[in-house]
């Protein structure tokens, strides 16, 4: 029992007291439930891998989304890591391809250009069947220096580079909206087609 | 405005504190040690997300609790609106605005506004630069809470720049000032566009500020004939007495001189051109390239620069004496106080800050004694602390609150003030006294009690 609440407290998001909650909710669930756990678990290791085009999780050398004919190979969106494509997708408003970086620039961390998947972007784009980089890493400090960082690589080659618009959230009040987020939401305005 | 209720769990030495408040001056009286400076530090902290005394929270929390939680009932044109912070050392903190939390606690700065006068005060205009600096940028924030969020990615991004800098400076080709630095101009640019940001805001806030402080220091010091100063500075007195000047490491670098900023021409200066600015930021990082690599340290910018104050043409720093260094100290807040309350949107009532004097009175001569609490007795709150009921001066009676080991012990509803000192004996420090933990309950709630 110690020893699943302790590994269940080293997930991220899980503290002392739900890795507790967790493990008794387990011991307290069917053998099959937990069973079945238990191979997801084994099999998510064994069985997934990172696409070797995209970097995107996958089950095979490419990746779902590189797979997929359907998709427009034009158009690469940016990220972060696989759980951004995740988010991104539940949208079904993109329908083309993607390039996980697998984390941002952070000198602080140790993290520079060179420890992104950014010589694989340069080799995809490299193809010439690319025409439009969308750059939709997390619009923070690090975030934003990655996709400046991209987009002054990227410059010379002639393509449609975008960011992601960050603005006010959906539903939410412009009058308890914070300053900044306020602020990128007027650099941001488009015209109004009526 | 003022605050009508303070809330402490686990901050410092309270485990728990009900502080209810009015307008008008509270004492908070106690002697050395008890809790008083912590108090008006736990206030100050719902004011700007930080305390006076240290860069790091985890002193603010109790030993041994995990969090603390501060609340204000902060009471603007008569609406009162509650104001939290949960203080969570090494990790974000939570904050409450009214029933909303807040997405962003940095979003609570601005709710409440406080001037606070401290001993530490002197180190303003005899100590290093950096006192100066945060003076500034605090005040900046007041008035602009917007420019909370710039200052900390500035800080963030000059941490990050920095570590890029001393990366390279590790490997012997960049030290040679051949090897590339990959992704050194990303930072250059984010780095300038929020130091631009910065400087331009420090530079206008000065500017403004300048004749508030200069009017303060006639008021406190009385340099001029006639006294309070007010009007004085049209007929260049003063001014002339009491100059503000912005020594930039930027202007530096390029070969400009300090800018003065009592100057009739810096008022009018108004908001500097910030794309020029970040652009010379730009310019000037990759100029000292080679210097920054082998110091792993940006050179330039807003945190290298200083606000110089001179006193008859000479800088008070090293030429002033003990008392004319005071006296600059209190007009610098005084200053911040009156620029607080005079401009910027809302009512003055809407705009007036909190006045929180922590044993100042203690610090200083009779003569600036009695001239300080003259010029605060009319704020609509202040709340100062003493050791001793004597240190509290007779331009300032009001309410008492005792203070002991952690425990406040309140002036009884309706009795005048004094009965708080026959009230009782001294307060265990884990309990709090009856009367205390009843008006506490009282002000449960939004706080009115
Ligand atoms: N995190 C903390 N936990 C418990 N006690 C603390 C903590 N921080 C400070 N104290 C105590 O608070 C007291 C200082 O209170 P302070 O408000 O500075 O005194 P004063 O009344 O002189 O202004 C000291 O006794 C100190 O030990
Ligand atoms: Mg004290
Ligand atoms: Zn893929």
């Amino acid at each position: 029992m110690q020893d699943l609440v302790e590994e269940l407290g080293r997930l991220p998001g899980v503290g002392p007291k739900s890795a507790q909650r967790i493990a008794f909710h387990l011991l307290a669930s069917d053998a099959e439930d937990v069973q079945r756990l238990a191979t997801a678990l084994t099999e998510v290791k064994r069985r997934v891998r990172f696409c070797e085009v995209c970097g995107n999780v996958a089950e095979a050398e490419r990746c779902r989304i590189c797979r997929d004919d359907r998709r427009d190979g034009t158009v690469v969106c940016v990220v972060e890591e696989p759980k951004d494509v995740v988010a991104i997708e539940r949208t079904r408003e993109f329908r083309g391809r993607y390039h996980v970086l697998g984390g941002a620039i952070s000198p602080i961390e140790g993290v520079g250009p060179d420890d992104l998947r950014v010589r694989e972007l340069m080799t995809r784009l490299a193809s010439g069947e690319i025409t439009e980089l969308i750059l939709a890493t997390d619009p923070n400090l690090e975030g934003e220096a990655t996709a400046t960082y991209l987009a002054r690589l990227c410059k010379p080659m002639g393509l449609r580079i975008t960011r992601l618009a960050s603005g006010l959230p959906v539903g939410g009040d412009l009058e308890y909206a914070d300053e900044v987020t306020l602020g990128r939401a007027f650099e941001g305005r488009r015209l109004l087609d009526v | 405005m003022h605050v009508a209720h303070l809330s402490l769990a686990d901050f410092r030495n309270y485990e728990r504190a009900e502080l209810p408040l009015e307008p008008g001056v509270t004492a908070l009286v106690g002697p050395n040690g008890q809790g008083k400076t912590n108090l008006v530090e736990a206030l100050g902290y719902v004011a700007s997300l930080s305390s006076h005394r240290v860069a790091n929270d985890a002193p603010l929390v109790r030993a041994g609790a995990e969090r603390a939680v501060v609340r204000a009932s902060v009471v603007r044109d008569g609406r009162p609106l509650l104001a939290e912070v949960e203080i969570n050392p090494g990790r974000a903190n939570r904050a409450r605005l009214g029933r909303a939390a807040l997405p962003r606690a940095r979003e609570l700065v601005g709710t409440l506004r406080t001037v606070l006068f401290a001993p530490e005060d002197l180190a303003l205009v005899k100590g290093d630069p950096e006192g100066r600096r945060r003076f500034a940028d605090d005040l900046l924030v007041l008035l602009a809470p917007r420019l909370a969020g710039v200052r900390a990615e500035y800080d963030r991004a000059l941490k990050q720049r920095n570590a890029l800098l001393r990366s390279a400076g590790a490997t012997s080709a960049a030290r040679r000032g051949a090897g590339p630095l990959p992704g050194i101009e990303v930072w250059d640019h984010q780095l300038a566009a929020l130091g631009a940001d910065l400087l331009s805001a420090r530079r206008y806030l000065l500017a403004r500020l300048a004749p508030y402080v200069a009017r303060a220091y006639d008021a406190v010091a009385e340099t001029a004939p006639g006294g309070t100063g007010a009007g004085a500075a049209a007929e260049g007195g003063p001014a002339d007495v009491v100059r503000l000047a912005y020594r930039g490491s930027l202007a530096e670098h390029r070969g400009e001189g300090e800018e003065d900023l009592s100057s009739e021409a810096a008022r009018e200066a108004g908001a500097a051109p910030r794309d020029v600015l970040a652009a010379q930021l730009v310019e000037a990082m990759e100029q000292l390239r080679r210097r920054e690599v082998e110091r792993g340290l940006t050179l330039v910018g807003p945190h290298r620069d200083d606000v110089l104050l001179s006193l008859r043409g000479l800088p008070a720093r090293g030429y002033a004496s003990h008392g004319e260094s005071w006296s600059y100290a209190l007009a610098l807040r005084l200053g911040a106080y009156e620029l607080l309350r005079s401009e910027g949107p809302g009512t003055p009532s809407e705009r007036e800050p909190v006045l929180v004097l922590d044993d100042v009175f203690a610090e200083l001569d009779a003569r600036r004694r009695s001239r300080l609490a003259e010029l605060v007795a009319g704020a609509e709150q202040v709340l100062l602390t003493a050791a001793v009921p004597e240190d509290v001066p007779p331009q300032l009676t009001g309410r008492r609150v005792h203070v002991r080991a952690g425990a406040l012990q309140l002036p009884l509803d309706g009795g005048p003030a004094e009965d708080a000192v026959a009230g009782g004996g001294p307060a265990d420090g884990a309990s709090v006294p009856e009367g205390a933990a009843d008006q506490g309950s009282a002000g449960d709630g939004d706080g009115r009690g």
